[in-house]
């Protein structure tokens, strides 16, 4: 969480009206590029994290891998996963940082029901204002990698910020910081794309690796974190889904059927009370007696509907 | 329906009769005694806190309008499913205070059959088979009890997102919606009948009592099997003497008006 001034923001979640400042200001796309195959594994990027974010300590989890704990938690956002990976029988050992993938088409902030708890900044950062959560946890079904965690003694959601403070003040990630093979980059998203491409080019030419490539998936828009794998047809085998969707109860369901709903309730209040107008009540019967002969008749055929 | 919850059903209508006072006057018939009332205004306090929560965060037009009503949105969030079990609490004893009455009768397909007829007022009074219940309001009973059903599940899975899987909230979400949306149409047209179109009705909840008027209007067959008598020549009766009285009123109006007689004091007849 940062200060949202930091950033133009581009969109808020469930805001009804103008985005104050939305378009005034123009600000590059950023982007974490992360090569994961000059990843060692050593976890520096994991303790930067905790260190910078100011993260208690807590207990990691030993299930016969290098791996810290099985997923990111609420407050430990950046992960390695190690996966044991056979495939045409060869054996490897494929290391991924695991963490928020800051999407274009945030799954997270679309399925938010609370007015500005997610923010998606213009330069394509997707940033949790915790004072705004009220905790339905509804983003974290929305999220198609698994990311915002739940803390059950605040009741709110965390994740990544992709060091939205450091990023502010013109500093890369903590996480890039601390990475000694240079295999994380930071940069803007547009020469982020260009060097992962060459990158894929290099392991597809050079190293042997027929089908490596860029996962930057279209189905969600692209995404703020890229990867280069050695195999981008299997991404699953990082762990990672090869078409990620959001729900579509977040996009169709929620946008489009939500206001339908809305309108049809405000309608539905409307019909009844046009309806006792026109049709006027259903009085125990008999009700009072009809004008049938009289003066009273005589002014009521003289009225001629005028008051 | 088991025997102990029909016992238990039977023993609180019971201790709130001997608790609670209905007056039944003159021309009045007993409609909800004292236990259905409560059940009946627990169920809606309920129901309207819960739905009012619910608003609040299903739709970002009425996020700010209701979540200051609960003191945030985050106390709203922690409030709505606990009044949701409050409504299912209630609603599940109120199920078994009317699962009989609610049992779906051929008049009551009848009634959905005729249903443009009843919208626009065409009968007077209903037909003679309607009972306790009308179709409509059967109708709605069965519709809150299978929306209780399902607010219950899905309302169980979103209460602990965190712990179910991301597929089984996405799906909760919509059918929740959707059982509320369901809800709040017949929520808008029960409040309408029960007040503004049907005059009479309300003080049967507040009450418990309704005219034999309005027993023989809306529900014949219930003032038959209550009274023991004919609802048409009741109201028939009624109809004549009611002309009557009118024909001796005017009577006195003319010769007044013609000089024939004193200005007096025009005191309605004894009926």
């Amino acid at each position: 969480m940062s200060n949202p001034r930091t950033f133009q923001i581009q969109e808020i979640s469930a805001h009804p009206g103008p985005i104050p400042g939305q378009g005034t200001r123009r600000e590059e796309a950023v982007c974490k590029y992360i090569d994961v195959t000059t990843c060692i594994g050593c976890k520096a990027c994991e303790v930067a994290c905790v260190e910078w974010n100011d993260h208690p300590f807590r207990e990691t989890t030993f299930d016969d891998t290098y791996q810290t704990m099985p997923s990111t938690e609420w407050n430990y956002w950046n992960l390695i996963k190690f996966a044991e990976d056979e495939h045409d029988g060869n054996l490897m050992w494929l290391m991924r940082k695991d963490q928020c993938m800051h999407c274009e088409d945030p799954g997270c902030l679309r399925a938010c029901p609370a007015d500005g708890a997610i923010i998606k900044y213009e330069n394509g950062i997707v940033d949790f204002q915790q004072d705004n959560c009220i905790g339905c946890g509804y983003c974290i079904s929305g999220c198609p990698f698994d990311i915002p965690k739940f803390n059950l003694k605040t009741k709110k959601v965390y994740k990544c910020t992709l060091c939205s403070d450091r990023v502010g003040q013109g500093l890369e990630p903590a996480c890039i910081k601390a990475c000694p093979t240079g295999c994380l980059h930071f940069g803007t998203k547009s020469d982020m794309v260009q060097i992962a491409g060459l990158r894929a080019k290099q392991l597809r030419e050079v190293s042997g690796f027929a089908n490596a490539g860029v996962y930057d998936p279209a189905s969600i828009k692209g995404t703020h974190v890229i990867y280069v794998l050695h195999d981008i047809n299997n991404p699953e085998r990082y762990g990672l889904p090869k078409d990620p969707v959001i729900p579509p109860s977040y996009t169709i369901w929620k946008w489009l059927a939500k206001p339908t709903g809305l309108v049809m309730a405000v309608l539905g209040i409307g019909a009844v009370f046009f309806h006792r107008i026109v049709y006027g009540p259903k009085l125990p019967q008999p009700a009072g007696p009809e004008i049938r002969t009289g003066p009273r008749e005589e002014i009521e055929a003289g009225r001629k509907e005028q008051p | 329906m088991s025997v102990t919850a029909k016992g238990f059903d039977e023993k609180a209508r019971g201790e709130f009769a001997r608790i609670g006072t209905t007056r039944i006057r003159r021309g009045e018939l007993l409609r909800h005694p004292v236990y259905t009332r409560f059940l009946h205004w627990s169920v809606a306090i309920f129901f309207i806190l819960s739905l009012l929560t619910g608003f609040a965060v299903y739709s970002p037009w009425l996020y700010r309008w209701l979540t200051p009503l609960f003191g945030g949105g985050a106390l709203t969030r922690f409030l709505h499913p606990w009044f949701g079990l409050g409504f299912e609490v209630f609603f599940l004893l109120q199920f078994v205070n009317w699962f009989v009455p609610m049992a779906w009768t051929s008049a009551d397909s009848k009634f959905v059959r005729r249903l443009k007829e009843y919208a626009t007022n065409t009968d007077v009074v209903e037909p003679e088979d309607t009972g306790f219940f009308n179709g409509g309001q059967k109708l709605y009973f069965w519709v809150i009890a299978i929306s209780a059903v399902l607010f219950l599940i899905t309302g169980i899975l979103m209460w602990f997102d965190h712990v179910f899987p991301r597929i089984s909230v996405a799906i909760s979400y919509v059918v929740h919606d959707v059982a509320g949306l369901v809800m709040l149409g017949g929520f808008i047209i029960h409040i309408y009948e029960g007040t503004a179109h049907q005059p009479g009705t309300f003080r049967s909840m507040i009450d418990g009592t309704v005219t034999d008027k309005w027993a023989w209007t809306h529900h014949p067959a219930w003032y038959r099997a209550v009274t023991g008598r004919d609802p048409r020549e009741s109201y028939e009766r009624e109809k004549r003497r009611q002309a009557e009285r009118q024909d001796v009123i005017e009577s006195f109006e003319r010769e007044e008006d013609a000089g024939e007689r004193p200005p007096q004091i025009r005191t309605p007849p004894k009926p």
